[in-house]
């Protein structure tokens, strides 16, 4: 159905009026289990921004032990099981708790906000990944405290994980920890694809999508492809130690080498579920702080469907060490030094979008410059250790602990707090402090490279992975201390940042729409946003609104305030196609993820656990599937406004 | 919540014996002569003393005792607990007793009709890994506790899955 | 020597190359694509109204992209000669050794078509310089890796699979490595030590080897014989020539021959002997070696006996 333009006067009046209206409609459910029941995808996304962070100090606090039993040689600070498990914490919460679900966080928050949308899709499934996430984190936290930690590293090979070698349940808490965010992952992904696809703003056509919002596009097609070998994996192992299946029993039919195989599918493109975000964050910051848009729009977006189907052929490159034929290996070299193609389309945009732009040196814009050098360094070395004849020596070893921190951390981290400290009044409605800002940046910046850059050296140097001490005459002494002063350095930053946060919450200036003058929708509404996002919706004529619209275009009316409606509009083209009842607030989605936690615990110490566990998760499911009255009501009798239509604004916008 | 927090005390003290990794076990005396491989005795029988292995229930140590009973060679004779040139011990069936210390005092002191005296030669931490392993062959440990399978061909099912019957004295066969 | 960075082996010194090559195309490239951030950076804060055309942009992103592929191209192909060097160092009549790597040590034994020549050491493995040798890796438990980075790059040692690793020393010397897979509590504390000597060096020490256990001099040694013989030890370690036949633990048979204990935790002095004997939980926690208890006089003895175990 098309749209009709119609013209209509509508008074300053009418627009409170229906703010009013929206606020109550969309408002906060209030108490316990109006928090339980919370369906707002800011609020939901808050969540997982601030849980993944509270799981990135934790991470960090078991990378400071490490890297203090590792300050000098033969230390006893931790001993080598209390170690081994404080490595593969580190490595699990750091990938599992904290890189990609803050990635998510910042999607479910702004997704909806950058396509005009007043909320996200499937709400419900979205808070329930948030609490399934949740139960995940404080499982494996309960667990460590239990010494049920899993200490056989973030990837867990068999047969050191299996059920001869690893004697307990550590193992099978790891494997059960990979359901639970798996699980959340998922669920972030198919939310911001409908969203994407069927929540935009009408005039928003596909090319006109922000390149974050592609990023996370992107970076959900590539989970719902990624997430399944890993829940194999995962699930296998937990057969093989439970039940005695001889997935990995090489005596039996099985390998080890499937496990790596299996995981490793996975585990390439996780570490781009990391990345692409990032790189939508980069061109976010670039633009809004070189006040201009960023430079070949096409070529950034091409660059990040090419860098996820490339991501999915780089696997192997992890496993160039366990005998595999040399012509499959090499196939995986030429790819892995291919997809820096994608990286070098990126990088040279931006440059090209600041050296023609009007640059700000605020603090995201020190985080995003950040960026380029530590990321780059970590290029660099990915291109080495893509090698297959390089690898075999650097595998394994501090090389590569330096390249993937260069990487994860100057690719998604800087970038992130860049994002976090650029969207900070967006979400607070206050302005971040300058100077704290910028001393923090300083001091991570110094202190990551002071952490991290001897690691070469050691690696190269003959120091492997995952050895809780070392002997004193290895020569390696000095480069470990001064990786461990680094890292206090970085602690400093965490904890500058986090008293910047708590100042700028209580005395930072009110923060107006838009401070920083940038150009996506989300700073066309209030900071903090209204619960209901927008209101009026003018239709989207440009790439960039807030800087190329007019200030007269035809806004959205139709769609009701008196219950939750969102206009669906159509994939390609933008037009509106019908309005949509948006779930009310429910707290089944908490008590479905509650009922499965259970199952999923009880799994590790029996099967029937899957059995009679599954049924409490149906009956909570079947309460959340129950048909609504309204929906019903729709289709028998439709409101006498019932066709979305666009109207000019003669009043006040 | 009184309640919640009790089991979750309870979850916590058995997960935390389960999970406890013990390398260093102090090297006692051997076990005192008090364990009796016939319940006849002169005047009324005086009870048994109630011992529990202290190794019986944590992960570690049964995995621990699992391996050494191939590696010292028990597989020789007993093979994977179906019993071969030795009896079976998977089954039921005890001629010198099923209590932790008598396990213990059989392999520590030897038997008649082929069973080596390891006194002196397996360390006494290793010996009662290994008697706690053996409980295990008859499913007698916890079931989160127990070995599983193997990376090996499979001669029996996984200890976890036996199942414990009490236990009956026999003679030799 | 234990680097990357020092190789005295052939395949080591082809990966050396690989690498400097790579480490300075790297760099340039790094400082070219930072110093042309600098310039933009400069440029982006001296602006003053921003210029509307994109076209030159584009063209000069298109050119680096050009730029980039060819420098990657060129690196690729650095890459494929290097393996294709590191995979022509197979050569017929290598000196073939076996190595089965458990936790936590390595099980090294030299092949030989008649069984008796082969020699059973541990941890410690001497090689002639200039001849190839073969290492067949296996593994017992879990997954190993085998590396000596002055000499190779890495190869898995997995449970159930057979992998070779061909290494050549050019020159004489004692290289180091560790196992470069994590495998469990110990990992920190497995390395191997390889001896590279003259030809007729090594055919003197693999004759050496090739006897059984050298007999006790005194009376202490005698002691410290009949001590292991008669106790724990012989659950584990094979001394050839003795009753002890184990072969859950390494060969004791030339233990003094070999510079470290503990896989390399420890150098191999009397001192050192005695307290891993004492208690080896203390030093390598976690280890497969239980502490024995053991009056102070025995253990010395014991000592004694396999001091003298050249």
């Amino acid at each position: 159905m098309s749209a009709t333009i119609v013209a209509r006067e509508i008074t300053a009046d009418h627009i409170a009026a229906e703010q009013q209206q929206l606020a109550r409609t969309w408002a906060q459910p209030r108490g316990l289990i109006g928090f339980l029941s919370d369906v707002d995808p800011k609020r939901i996304g808050m969540r997982f921004i601030v849980t993944a962070l509270v799981f990135f100090a934790l991470g960090g606090v078991l990378a400071g032990l490490m890297r203090i039993q590792l300050a000098v040689p033969e230390n006893h600070f931790l001993g080598p099981d209390l170690y081994n498990q404080v490595f593969t914490m580190h490595g699990t919460t750091m990938m599992f708790l904290f890189a990609v679900p803050v990635m998510e966080g910042l999607g479910l928050y702004f997704t909806p906000l950058m396509v005009g949308a007043r909320t996200m899709a499937l709400p419900r499934l979205a808070a329930f990944g948030y609490w399934m996430f949740l139960a995940g984190g404080i499982f494996l936290y309960v667990s460590f405290f239990l010494n049920i930690g899993p200490d056989n590293g973030w990837f867990s090979y068999v047969p050191l994980a299996g059920p001869e070698f690893a004697p307990g349940k550590r193992a099978d808490t790891w494997a059960q920890l990979i359901t639970f965010t798996e699980v959340a992952s998922l669920v972030g992904a198919i939310v911001t694809i409908v969203t994407v696809f069927k929540f935009r703003r009408p005039g928003m056509t596909l090319d006109r999508l922000p390149v974050f919002v592609w990023a996370q596009l992107v970076t959900s097609f590539m989970i719902i492809f990624a997430m399944p070998a890993v829940m194999v994996a995962s699930t296998a192992l937990i057969l093989d130690r439970l039940v005695g299946t001889h997935f990995f029993n090489q005596a039996q039919g099985g390998d080890p080498i499937l496990f790596q195989h299996l995981f490793w599918f996975f585990g390439h493109p996780e570490v781009y579920l990391i990345f692409l975000p990032a790189q939508g964050l980069m061109s976010t910051l670039i633009q809004a702080f070189s006040s201009r848009p960023v430079v070949g729009y096409v070529g950034l977006v091409v660059a990040l469907v090419a860098t996820a189907f490339m991501a999915f052929g780089l696997w192997v490159h992890h496993m160039f060490a366990v005998g595999l034929p040399a012509i499959g290996t090499s196939f995986f070299t030429a790819a892995s030094m291919m997809i820096a193609i994608p990286s070098g389309i990126q990088i040279f945009s931006w440059i090209a979008t600041i050296w023609s732009g009007r640059v700000r040196l605020e603090p995201p814009m020190l985080f995003a410059l950040g960026y380029f050098v530590i990321f780059i360094l970590g290029g660099m070395t990915g291109l080495m250790v893509a090698s297959v004849p390089l690898d075999l020596q650097v595998h394994d070893t501090y090389f590569v602990v330096a390249h993937l921190h260069y990487v994860l951390i100057g690719g998604a981290v800087f970038p992130l707090f860049g994002a976090l400290y650029y969207w900070f009044p967006k979400f607070t409605g206050r302005m971040p402090g300058r100077g704290l800002g910028v001393a923090s940046f300083w001091l991570l910046f110094a202190g990551f490279n002071l952490t991290f850059f001897p690691m070469h050296v050691l690696g190269l140097h003959g120091m492997p992975r995952r050895v809780y001490t070392y002997l004193p005459d290895m020569g390696w002494n000095t480069l470990n201390l001064a990786a461990s002063s680094g890292a206090v350095l970085m602690a400093l930053a965490v904890i500058v940042m986090i008293v910047n946060v708590i100042q700028s919450l209580r005395s930072g200036a009110v923060a107006p729409d838009n401070p920083w003058h940038a150009s996506t929708l989300e700073w066309a509404t209030s900071s903090p946003p209204p619960p209901y996002n927008f209101y009026p919706e003018p239709v989207i004529d440009s790439r960039d609104p807030l800087w190329n619209d007019p200030a007269d275009l035809p806004i959205v009316i139709g769609v009701r305030a008196d219950r939750r409606e969102v206009l669906i509009t159509r994939l390609l083209d933008a037009q509106p196609d019908h309005r949509y009842h948006s779930p009310d607030p429910s707290i089944w989605p908490f008590v479905t993820a509650l009922t499965t936690t259970a199952m999923l615990i009880g799994s590790i110490f029996t099967p029937w656990a899957v059995v009679w566990g599954s049924i409490p998760p149906a009956i909570a499911l079947i309460a959340w599937f129950w048909p609504r009255p309204s929906m019903l009501n729709d289709e028998t009798h439709p409101p006498e406004n019932a066709r979305p239509e666009l109207s000019a604004a003669t009043g006040p916008p | 919540m009184r309640r919640v927090l009790a089991v979750v005390v309870l979850l916590a003290a058995v997960g935390c014996e389960r999970e406890r990794r013990d390398f260093k076990l102090p090297n006692g005396d051997q076990l005192a002569t008090t364990t009796r491989l016939t319940s006849l005795q002169p005047g009324a029988p005086s009870p048994a003393p109630a011992f529990v292995n202290p190794l019986h229930d944590n992960a570690y140590a049964l995995s621990e005792g699992k391996r050494l009973y191939s590696a010292y060679n028990c597989v020789g004779c007993h093979a994977q607990g179906g019993g071969a040139i030795g009896p079976a011990l998977m089954d039921h069936r005890w001629i010198y007793g099923s209590r932790a210390d008598q396990i213990f005092s059989t392999i520590a002191q030897g038997r008649p009709n082929g069973m080596p005296s390891f006194g002196g030669r397996i360390p006494e931490q290793e010996l009662w890994q290994i008697v706690a392993y053996v409980e295990s062959l008859s499913g007698n440990v916890r079931k989160d506790a127990a070995p599983s399978r193997n990376d090996d061909m499979q001669a029996a099912p996984a200890e976890l899955s036996r199942q414990y019957r009490p236990p009956i004295q026999t003679g030799h066969r | 020597m234990h680097s990357v960075l020092s190789a005295a082996g052939v395949e080591a010194q082809s990966i050396q190359s690989h690498w400097w090559l790579m480490f300075w195309v790297t760099l340039v490239v790094t400082l070219v694509v930072l110093g042309g951030l600098g310039l933009a950076v400069a440029r982006g804060l001296r602006a003053g109204a921003i210029g509307r055309s994109d076209r030159g942009l584009v063209t000069g992103i298109s050119l680096a992209i050009a730029v980039t592929v060819v420098i990657l191209f060129g690196l690729l192909i650095d890459s494929v000669i290097t393996s294709r060097v590191l995979a022509s160092q197979r050569a017929p009549g290598a000196l073939e050794i076996e190595i089965m790597a458990q936790q936590w040590w390595w099980s090294v034994e030299y092949q030989h078509p008649e069984p008796e020549q082969r020699v059973r050491t541990a941890n410690e493995l001497h090689i002639p310089v200039g001849r190839p040798v073969s290492i067949k890796l296996l593994a017992n438990d879990v997954i190993h890796s085998f590396w000596v980075p002055a000499l190779n790059g890495k190869l898995d040692a997995i449970p159930g699979h057979e992998s070779t690793l061909w290494i050549r020393a050019e020159h004489p010397g004692v290289y180091r490595g560790q196992c470069a897979e994590y495998c469990g509590a110990q990992h920190a504390h497995m390395a191997i030590v390889v001896v590279a000597e003259s030809p007729e060096e090594f055919e003197k020490w693999i004759q050496a080897q090739r006897q059984t256990a050298h007999q006790p001099a005194s009376d202490p040694e005698r002691r410290g014989l009949q001590l292991v013989q008669q106790s724990a030890c012989v659950m584990c370690h094979t001394i050839r020539g003795t009753a002890a036949g184990g072969r859950m633990g390494p060969d004791l048979t030339h233990l003094a021959s070999r510079s470290t204990i503990g896989a390399g935790i420890l150098p191999r002095t009397p001192d050192h002997l005695e307290e891993w004997i004492r208690d080896p939980q203390r030093i390598k926690p976690g280890n497969r070696m239980p502490a024995l208890a053991l009056p102070d006089r025995d253990r010395a003895a014991i000592v004694a006996y396999l001091e003298q175990l050249r």
